[in-house]
């Protein structure tokens, strides 16, 4: 009977490709939403998860996310490195100068200044040129994009002077950073270069970065150094979501992706299970012989969950497959760079594609298990 | 043949609809018998309750109070599996409407009773073009129901009541919407197919034009089984038998 059923499904063409298309297009609509939300809020993280050689990041106690930083004292390099379970531990500036190029043309930047000896935090993607030229006299690294803000339409060259905050720098290299939240440059340079792009503070440490020994847990030194010295300690992952959660609290971001989920949510449910619904209850006659002739409720039942599976799955297939392709396209582009899609958008669509399909399925099934078969005997 | 022989016997059926001042009493105690062999007529005016005497027969509408059996068998009394499973293998049904499935072609809706039977699909299909054949369709066989005649429809809804091989072929108005020579046609290769000794067919008409195949003819008015002629035995077209 699975071949009655799926020759019942397809035989009206509108209706079934009606039917695909309408699943097809919920799923795209949630998959896009979705991982672009995602990539959005995993961008607020970037500049932490681009530090693959430290684990544990601290801060001021009351430091949320990273964009908001109160500076630390020097002593408190000192006092984490005392703390039992630290490897080694280095300070980080991070400052939002602005970048100006020979032409004139700027843009705020996210400079983040590393350890002078160690590097520690240094692009490991690099475009064009090696970080380790750092250790070069004003000297610094900046992302592809960033340079494209700068030198729009010019091709990526090294040894290009910029001033940021009226300090003369030269690009040394060209890295791959992670897209920050804004549209900053980000650009990488010595500790000691970065603080000369500052006011006149008497502090500047932003973030000691630490990597705990051998032995102990990146969560473990966390709480010893916060025991020990009273500062914020975060491992690479907590600090990321704390930047994440911070941004899903404060800001519109959730609102505005949430209504355009509901709504790709709901518009798919109402289409898709609207017109499964009326396919269904335009066959009752059919169903009706066939319950005459002898067909019983679970096999009449098994044809409907088919029809609605099938719809489902081509629909959710063909929706995939036009979200990847969006997403191959515009992750070549440098505005989106880094937004992809996600398979946990993936799952999470497909179980909403389940759940429209078997909501569909049951409303249109009560219709179909409460006909009276004597139906078939009426003119 | 052994008329003696009861395909279905009704005692006693009522059935109503509907509560209180809206309640209908469509049958009122028919008393009923079909014989085995033969192919019975069930006349009367519309809205006497012919239709839902059959629907209760088929066993797809329950009664209201008194018994119907099938050769032996008290439908009502099975449970609704075991009645959905005895109507899949005793009854062959034949509607007004054909009641065709559009999406798939004379074979395969001739096939349906026999794939529903758990046949596999291609030796379903198989057996429904040799009868098909039979039936004068053999050429239509792949063809989609709306790109044959009412009658080519009907002859396929007939191969439909018929490939399992019923012992009940329960037929509803079955040449109403076909012309004379069609309807004769069809009611020719019902009575020829259709009909052996163990089995039996029940028409339910207006078309007093296929009379002369009937074997018994019961009137129906008002909920009752007024009487059955077989007195006067019809003369079906030699070729029927």
């Amino acid at each position: 009977m699975n071949m009655v059923a799926w020759k019942m499904l397809t035989h009206e063409r509108a209706k079934y490709l009606g039917l695909v298309f309408a699943i097809a297009f919920s799923t795209f609509l949630l998959e896009n939403q979705t991982s672009i939300f995602a990539g959005i809020l995993k961008r607020t993280a970037s500049q932490i998860l681009d530090v693959t050689d430290a684990e544990v990041w601290v801060m001021d106690p009351s430091t949320q996310y990273f964009e908001e930083t109160k500076a630390l004292r020097d002593t408190a390099l000192t006092r984490v490195r005392g703390v039992p379970g630290t490897a080694w531990a280095v300070r980080l500036f991070k400052g939002i100068p602005v970048a100006r190029t020979e032409t004139g043309r700027f843009a705020q930047s996210i400079v983040l200044g590393l350890d002078d000896a160690t590097l520690v935090g240094a692009p490991r993607k690099m475009v064009l040129g090696t970080w380790d030229r750092l250790r070069e006299p004003d000297s610094v690294v900046i992302d592809r994009a960033g340079y494209l803000l700068l030198y729009p339409g010019q091709p990526l060259q090294l040894g290009r002077r910029l001033e940021l905050n009226d300090h003369a720098v030269t690009i040394v290299g060209i890295s791959e950073a992670g897209a920050p939240f804004a549209s900053f440059p980000v650009i990488h340079t010595r500790y000691s270069t970065a603080t000369r792009f500052q006011g006149l503070e008497r502090n500047q440490m932003a973030f000691i970065l630490a990597r705990p020994t051998p032995g102990t847990s990146a969560e473990a030194l966390c709480t010893s150094i916060h025991a020990a010295t009273g500062l914020r300690a975060r491992t690479s992952a907590e600090f990321a979501w704390d930047c994440i959660r911070y941004y899903l609290k404060n800001t519109g971001i959730p609102v505005n992706f949430g209504i355009t989920i509901a709504i790709a949510l709901i518009v798919g449910t109402v289409v898709a299970g609207q017109t499964f619904y009326l396919f269904t209850v335009e066959n009752l006659r059919q169903f009706g012989t066939l319950k005459a002739i002898g067909i019983p409720n679970r096999r009449l039942m098994a044809m409907v969950l088919l029809q609605g599976a099938a719809v489902g799955a081509i629909g959710f297939a063909l929706g995939t497959g036009m979200a990847a392709v969006f997403f191959d396209v515009f992750r070549q582009q440098v505005a989106t760079r880094g937004i992809i899609l996600m398979w946990q958008s993936v799952a999470l669509t497909g179980g909403c594609m389940v759940f429209v399909v078997v909501l569909a399925s049951v409303l249109s099934l009560r219709r179909v298990l409460v006909l009276e078969p004597a139906i078939v005997f009426r003119a | 043949m052994n008329p003696s022989r009861p395909a279905v016997q009704c005692r006693n059926l009522r059935k109503q609809f509907g509560d209180g001042d809206t309640r209908i009493e469509v049958l009122r105690g028919v008393e009923f018998t079909a014989q085995a062999g033969e192919l019975t007529f069930l006349l009367g005016p519309s809205g006497c309750g012919k239709t839902t005497l059959i629907s209760v027969i088929a066993g797809l509408l329950d009664s209201s109070s008194g018994d119907v059996e099938i050769f032996g068998t008290a439908v009502e009394k099975l449970d609704p599996d075991a009645r959905v499973r005895f109507r899949r293998s005793h009854l062959g049904f034949v509607f007004q409407q054909y009641n065709l499935l559009p999406a798939l072609t004379a074979a395969e809706n001739a096939a349906v009773p026999l794939l529903a039977a758990g046949v596999k699909p291609r030796e379903a299909v198989g057996r429904a073009r040799e009868l098909l054949g039979k039936l004068g369709l053999a050429d239509r066989a792949d063809t989609l129901p709306s790109r044959l005649s009412g009658g080519q429809q009907q002859r396929v809804a007939l191969a439909r009541a018929l490939i399992h091989g019923p012992k009940l072929v329960v037929c509803d108005e079955p040449t109403a919407a076909l012309d004379h020579a069609t309807g004769e046609s069809v009611m020719e290769l019902l009575a020829g197919a259709a009909l052996a000794p163990d089995r039996a067919v029940i028409v339910v008409t207006h078309d007093t034009r296929v009379l002369p195949f009937a074997h018994a003819i019961a009137q129906m008015d008002d909920g009752r089984i007024l009487g059955v002629d077989r007195t006067q035995r019809r003369t079906a077209p030699a070729h029927s038998h």
